[in-house]
């Protein structure tokens, strides 16, 4: 096991990522994920690896759809307006079938937004990444040691799936220092991966990466396929920590840093004896339904907390069959919700309770 | 100690941010939980520049330091921003040299520093916030000397490793204040 | 009976073109070309959106199809991932100098040890002849009912022209394929390009000035003698850059 050393959350996903053998980073400038890019421009050079400063985002996706067509692990990151133009390159990584890692260190939106940490991206990471019926996996780390850990979960199911995987990670995730292990390189497992355009050698037929079906049935086909492979991995691959849940009657769900601060907010209410829980979920895509479904059987009421105007509402509302009565709470980019803020939402919530 | 929420605030380019730095990889050498959120962006640039830094024994949950227990200001339009902050029975340690303000809360323990002059009067320009990071060692005692010293010696860049004794000697002049 | 002319392995027995479109002549060049210089086992080749939108069906060699204007990030992608492959895109006038602009000037620029392969005529053939940003002025097409009038429209870009004046650009040439003699020009300059990749002496484009019969409403002969009259002089034939002798082998990976 390495050694525990203190890391900025930015680096971290980049030295994560290089250890679990992504040797060629794709990106371009824009704050708060720039520190990403600047460790890759310092590493891959003396590893053999590739950094390259691509003229655009659009660009910077689709030298990661060329990478990966290739059979590497390739990745790129960026903030919320950069990840709006990569997603052209995302609906068709999805639709050729290709893995890769998109890093998003989310900013406040909607346009120019801001710079502050946001979650304002949930409704694009999970629902339209980009245009299609698809989906692309999406991993919520809420410290820096679980950007890390997801950053290998995410090449690995990417890879396994052959589909895009992201880390949707916020500025203040990716501004902190942290304490974190890394792992070794040498630990990293990689798959084969016969359908990568490396030329044919004469020895096989021309592999073709490509997501054209002009023949509505083969494009409803391909597309039925893949959507049974998505229906497995709702089944299996869907992570949360269920945090005090056991016997509460009211249950927090937030994920990433808000979800940190949503855990003193239910220490705090524990100690003022009112049975909260948190439901955390670490995959965004595909949604811990089971968690939630679990928690509903004796929570009373649900509350979502997120750093936007509340784009996870609904998916919990639909997990658990609007059951239960699902409010909300939060801020938009740049204003993170304060443990006070959210004892008090739960105060409220609990009502003559508390 | 088993928890020590600290925010230090200055102009950019005083260390605050270095400041930071130090105590968050203190609590790494002292195999302690840590949290070191800094501000970023335009307020980066000849603006204020804040750092918040939890070190714990236990797992760390929010990492905003909205209360201090201890505040570091470097300059005054920190100072007039988070005296406020402080926890009550908390501690505010400032650079008396540059803010000319007495504090006004009896709830909460002042240390003014005059980190400023003093770094001029001895031979240790630009290291005013290593002087009140040994101010800072004294009154919190969240480390120990020993694991500063080893400290700057992880964090100093090779290339500024002369810097490193006249650090030492700026935290020493600090914790006799 | 002898052979006199047959299809070369590279140039899979698929039928992708109109009826008279210069584009099969130069999509067999390229599979000549990969085939000569045997090379068809390790190339790879970026199928762009437009005309030439199912060249991954025409091709041998792996093939990627990517999005519209971006054949040349992807063909970097793929060349930095897997430098000893050689890389092709095959591009439309639309692809490259409209949508794919930045991705054109950006790869050459870095002198991308690639091989571009540009399909100059002057339409947007794959939705139905809409002004190409290399239609010539007063050209009618369906987006130009008038003529494009170059006040509103702009005028139309010279590729060749442009991208000769980045130091990134090693080979630039510009050839057509209206008669035998053209051809065999056009697949000299065709095997340079993908020579000058091979000797990783950095960035290479072909345009070959070519014709859209279907879209122009014109005959395959009758569209070559426009294409003579009118594309020609405002697009001529020639080298534009050749840094090939100087340059020491040496292109980014």
């Amino acid at each position: 096991m390495s050694e525990r050393v203190l890391m900025k959350g930015n680096e971290a996903l980049a030295e994560a990522a290089i250890r679990n053998g992504c040797r060629h980073f794709f990106g371009y400038p824009i704050t708060p994920q720039t520190e990403l890019a600047a460790y890759m421009s310092k590493r891959m050079p003396k590893i053999g690896g590739t950094y390259l400063q691509a003229e655009s985002e659009i660009a910077a996706a689709n030298m990661v759809l060329g990478a990966a067509s290739a059979g590497v692990r390739a990745m790129t990151s960026s903030s919320s307006p950069g990840i709006s133009l990569k997603t052209e390159a995302i609906s068709y990584m999805c639709g050729s079938d290709l893995p890769c890692l998109i890093v998003n260190v989310q900013r406040g939106g909607p346009g120019l937004g801001g710079i502050q940490a946001s979650q304002a991206d949930y409704w694009q990471a999970t629902k339209a990444p980009g245009h299609g019926d698809l989906h692309i996996l999406v991993f919520a780390p809420c410290s820096v040691q679980e950007m890390v850990d997801l950053v290998g979960k995410a090449f690995a199911l990417a890879d396994q799936y052959r589909m895009p995987a992201m880390i949707l990670a916020d500025g203040m995730l990716g501004q902190m220092m942290e304490p974190v292990v890394l792992c070794e390189p040498g630990e990293v497992q990689m798959v084969e991966k016969p359908w990568a355009v490396t030329g044919h050698g004469g020895r096989r037929p021309h592999n073709i990466v490509n997501s054209l079906f002009l023949t509505p049935d083969e494009l409803e086909r391909t597309v039925k396929e893949r959507f049974e492979r998505y229906r497995k991995i709702e089944k299996t691959e869907a992570l949360a920590e269920n945090y005090m849940t056991d016997d509460a009657d009211y249950v927090i769900v937030s994920y990433g840093a808000c979800a940190r601060i949503a855990k003193s907010a239910v220490l705090a209410a524990r100690e003022k004896g009112v049975k909260v829980g948190l439901v955390r979920p670490l995959t965004l895509w595909p949604f811990p339904k089971q968690d939630l479904i679990k928690a509903a059987e004796h929570a009373k009421e649900f509350l979502c907390v997120e750093m936007s105007m509340g784009q996870m509402v609904d998916d919990v509302r639909l997990a658990i069959s609007c059951s239960r009565p699902v409010s909300f709470f939060g801020h938009t980019g740049g204003i993170i919700p304060t443990p006070a803020e959210i004892l008090a939402e739960i105060e409220k919530m609990a009502g003559g309770n508390a | 100690m088993s928890t020590l929420r600290t925010l230090i605030a200055g102009f950019g380019g005083q260390g605050s941010l270095f400041f930071g730095k130090v105590i968050s990889y203190c609590g790494l050498h002292d195999d302690k939980n840590v949290t070191n959120l800094p501000s970023y962006g335009p307020e980066m640039r000849g603006g204020t520049a804040n750092c918040s830094v939890i070190i714990s024994d236990e797992e760390i949950s929010s990492p905003l330091v909205l209360n201090p227990d201890t505040l570091v200001v470097m300059n005054l339009p920190s100072y007039d921003k988070f005296v406020g902050t402080v926890a009550p029975g908390g501690n505010i340690i400032l650079d008396s040299t540059l803010i000319d303000k007495k504090v006004e809360r009896e709830d909460i323990t002042a240390y003014y520093v005059p980190a400023a002059e003093l770094a001029e009067k001895h031979n240790l320009q630009g290291l005013a916030n290593i002087i009140l990071l040994g101010k800072f060692l004294a009154v919190t005692g969240f480390t120990s000397l020993e694991t500063v010293e080893k400290t700057f010696e992880k964090v100093v860049p090779a290339k500024k490793a002369h810097l490193i004794p006249k650090n030492i000697e700026a935290v020493k002049l600090g914790m006799e204040l | 009976m002898a052979t006199v002319f047959q299809r070369t392995e590279s140039l899979l027995p698929v039928n992708i073109y109109c009826p008279g479109c210069a584009h099969g002549i130069i999509t067999r060049l390229v599979a000549e070309v990969m085939d000569e210089l045997g090379i068809a086992g390790k190339t790879v080749g970026i199928a762009p959106v437009g005309c030439a939108v199912k060249a991954y069906d025409a091709f041998g060699c792996d093939m990627i199809q990517a999005p519209h204007g971006r054949a040349p990030a992807v063909a970097t992608g793929v060349k930095r991932a897997a430098p000893d492959n050689v890389v092709f895109t095959y591009q439309g006038d639309g692809d490259l100098a409209a949508i794919g602009t930045a991705e054109t000037v950006h790869a050459a620029t870095r002198g991308e040890n690639i091989t571009v392969i540009f399909v100059n005529n002057a339409i947007y053939g794959m939705t139905g002849g809409q002004m190409a940003p290399t239609s010539l002025p007063g050209q009618i097409t369906q987006t130009t009912p008038y003529g494009r009038d170059v006040a509103a429209a702009g005028y139309p870009v010279r590729v060749c022209e442009l991208l000769s004046t980045l130091d990134g650009t090693t080979y630039a040439e510009r050839v057509t394929v209206d008669n035998v003699r053209n051809v065999n020009k056009a697949k000299k300059a065709i095997k340079k390009a993908f020579q000058t990749q091979i000797d990783k002496k950095g960035f290479s484009i072909v345009e070959v000035v070519s014709t859209c019969p279907t879209n122009w409403g014109l005959t395959p002969v009758k569209a070559f003698g426009w294409m003579r009259d009118n594309m020609l002089p405002y697009y001529p034939l020639g080298v534009y850059k050749d840094k090939t002798a100087e340059k020491k082998g040496d292109a980014a990976e």
